[in-house]
């Protein structure tokens, strides 16, 4: 506990001093507002209208985790079938795979014209962009098993249900993990893509809004909030991985003592 | 002089070059001293696995029973396809060619109550020692709580009590090796198949637990195949030694050990024991697999 506090702690350290270089920097060569203004400016900006940030940052999160979700479920159900089936494999994969070489984010319209302006395809663009990390990885870890692992499980009968379960499930969320730190970071720019594209809401929105009138300070501030919300999220899913995984070799150092 | 008995005292193996020409089917063919019936039956067995620089034939024309209750050994090079034969015999491997029976019943897949023993303890690094251990009921469907008295016994047995509840990474590699035979054992098997179980173990260790198997296995008699690289191990656990050597893997003698039960660490230390060494040593130094100084 005392370890992530002070990794927090660090990590704030870390960000004000950029901070202040950045005022500093703009108090002494004076670049125009409209290129950078101050973090001072950006600050006072936010200031005048909280709720309307915080409303468009709610949005972004309600996106994201409905796409993230969605992805870490599809996407495990999906890596369960592929490893489980030749069928699955040569299909579902192969096209996955394909997919991924087409920028998705180029597909973003597509999404607009079948589903409307509304939520609905934002969550599908941050599904989409997750989705493909939750698989690779979650098939790569339920694949990497000790064949002896499956020996043992062989010699006492078990299940292919019981296998997956105490085996290639445990035994891949290392790399599941791996998968869904990944998959969190796509899902944020999946949702902010989909904002772009059509919205009326979200800090996406609001930063395309803020460029149409040449708010430099209110882009700033969405960004920031942005990068704040990145961080924030990142570190949810790692929290929960060490929660999870208090057995794994990189985790042992967290582990409390006994 | 063929024989798959006990050396003979009147002619030294060691200066008796017919020793090392035993064939295997001789072998075989000897009267053994146990009458006890076949539990496992290998007939002409041989397995290839196909690669990309050609087949292997990792055994080949294996002809072998198994008694029931009897402590089996079997005893050959790095590569002879020791390993592939248990994994066969416990339905892992499927073989190429030649028959394999459990109790008189043609194997297709895992028999019933057989546990394993690997080389490396594969203990699962996300469940404590019990867990571990409690596994095996999980396994073949049985009820964790109604055996978890069981296991706390056979952990106690094997010197583990109080690391019950740690991780396998707590624990040194013999207590974890010890942990993996207690996960073998939980669900009373009656087939045992143990591969180089206390291979990667220091000589102490070694010894302290070669004890304790022999002492499991003279209160239940269980069907134990074991396979190692030691030769003082092999013939201080069995009732019979079988010797393999590779390319293909293939049985060049059946050995009976006519040593008293319960067995001595001390028993090593006898001129009987010395001869059984001697006999598998000149028969590997006849093989051309240990150079004899
Ligand atoms: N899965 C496999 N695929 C291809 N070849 C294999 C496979 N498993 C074993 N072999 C080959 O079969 C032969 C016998 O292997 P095996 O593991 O049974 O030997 P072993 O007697 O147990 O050796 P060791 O004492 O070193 O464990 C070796 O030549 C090995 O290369
Ligand atoms: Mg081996």
């Amino acid at each position: 506990m005392r370890s992530t506090l002070h990794e927090i702690a660090s990590v704030l350290g870390v960000i004000a001093a950029a901070m202040v270089l950045w005022e500093i920097g703009v108090w002494i060569l004076k670049p125009p507002p409209i290129i950078l203004p101050a973090p001072s400016v950006i600050f006072a900006e936010f200031l005048q209208a909280p709720s309307y940030f915080l409303r468009q940052t709610a949005y972004t999160i309600y996106t994201t985790l409905a796409g993230f979700g969605l992805a870490a479920v599809l996407g495990l159900v999906l890596a369960i079938g592929i490893v489980h089936s030749r069928l699955l494999e040569k299909t579902v994969y192969t096209l996955l795979v394909a997919l991924n070489s087409v920028p998705k984010v180029a597909l973003a319209p597509l999404f607009v014209i079948w589903m409307g302006t509304g939520i609905e395809p934002k969550i599908a663009i941050a599904l989409m962009l997750a989705l493909f990390s939750v698989v690779i990885d979650a098939v790569l870890g339920l694949r990497s098993v000790d064949p002896d692992m499956l020996n043992l499980a062989r010699i006492s009968r078990a299940s292919q249900f019981a296998i997956l379960r105490k085996i290639r499930l445990p035994n891949a969320l290392p790399s599941i993990f791996a998968g869904l730190k990944v998959a969190i970071s796509f899902a944020l720019v999946g949702a902010i893509v989909g904002e772009f594209v059509a919205g009326s809401e979200g800090l996406g929105f609001a930063i395309l809004t803020a460029q149409g009138q040449f708010d430099t300070p209110r882009v700033f501030v969405c960004l920031l909030l942005l990068g704040l919300l990145g961080t924030v999220l990142f570190y949810l899913v790692e929290g929960a991985e060490r929660i999870s995984l208090p057995w794994h070799v990189s985790q042992r150092g967290h582990a409390s003592g006994h | 002089m063929r024989t798959a008995l006990a050396p003979n005292p009147a002619i030294s193996p060691a200066t008796d070059p017919a020793m090392t020409t035993t064939e295997p089917a001789a072998a075989s063919q000897m009267p053994g001293r146990a009458t006890a019936p076949a539990y496992v039956s290998i007939e002409g067995v041989g397995k290839s696995y196909g690669s990309r620089h050609g087949a292997v034939h990792a055994l080949a024309g294996i002809d072998l029973e198994v008694r029931e209750g009897e402590f089996l050994s079997i005893l050959g090079p790095s590569g002879c396809g020791k390993s592939t034969l248990l994994k066969c015999i416990g339905g892992l491997e499927r073989v190429t060619k030649g028959s394999l029976a459990v109790r008189g019943q043609p194997l297709s897949g895992p028999p019933a109550k057989a546990g394993m023993v690997f080389q490396r303890d594969v203990l699962l690094d996300w469940r404590t020692i019990l867990d571990n251990v409690l596994i095996t009921a999980e396994f073949l469907g049985q009820s964790r709580e109604a055996l978890k008295p069981r296991a706390l016994q056979l952990l106690q047995r094997f010197g583990l009590s109080g690391f019950e509840n740690r991780h396998p990474w707590e624990l040194s590699g013999g207590m974890r090796q010890r942990a993996s035979i207690c996960r073998a054992l939980l669900c009373d098997p009656e087939l045992l198949l143990m591969d180089e179980p206390f291979g990667a173990l220091d000589a102490m260790t070694r010894d302290d637990l070669n004890l304790e198997l022999a002492r499991i296995w003279q209160d239940t008699r269980k069907t134990v195949v074991f396979v190692t690289h030691g030769i003082a191990e092999a013939i201080f656990l069995s009732d019979r030694v079988v010797m393999m050597d590779r390319n293909p893997g293939r049985i060049v003698e059946v050995m009976e050990i006519d040593l008293p039960r319960p067995r001595t660490l001390a028993m090593r230390e006898t001129p009987e024991f010395g001869r059984y060494v001697a006999h598998i040593r000149h028969l590997f130094a006849g093989l051309g697999i240990l150079k004899e100084g």
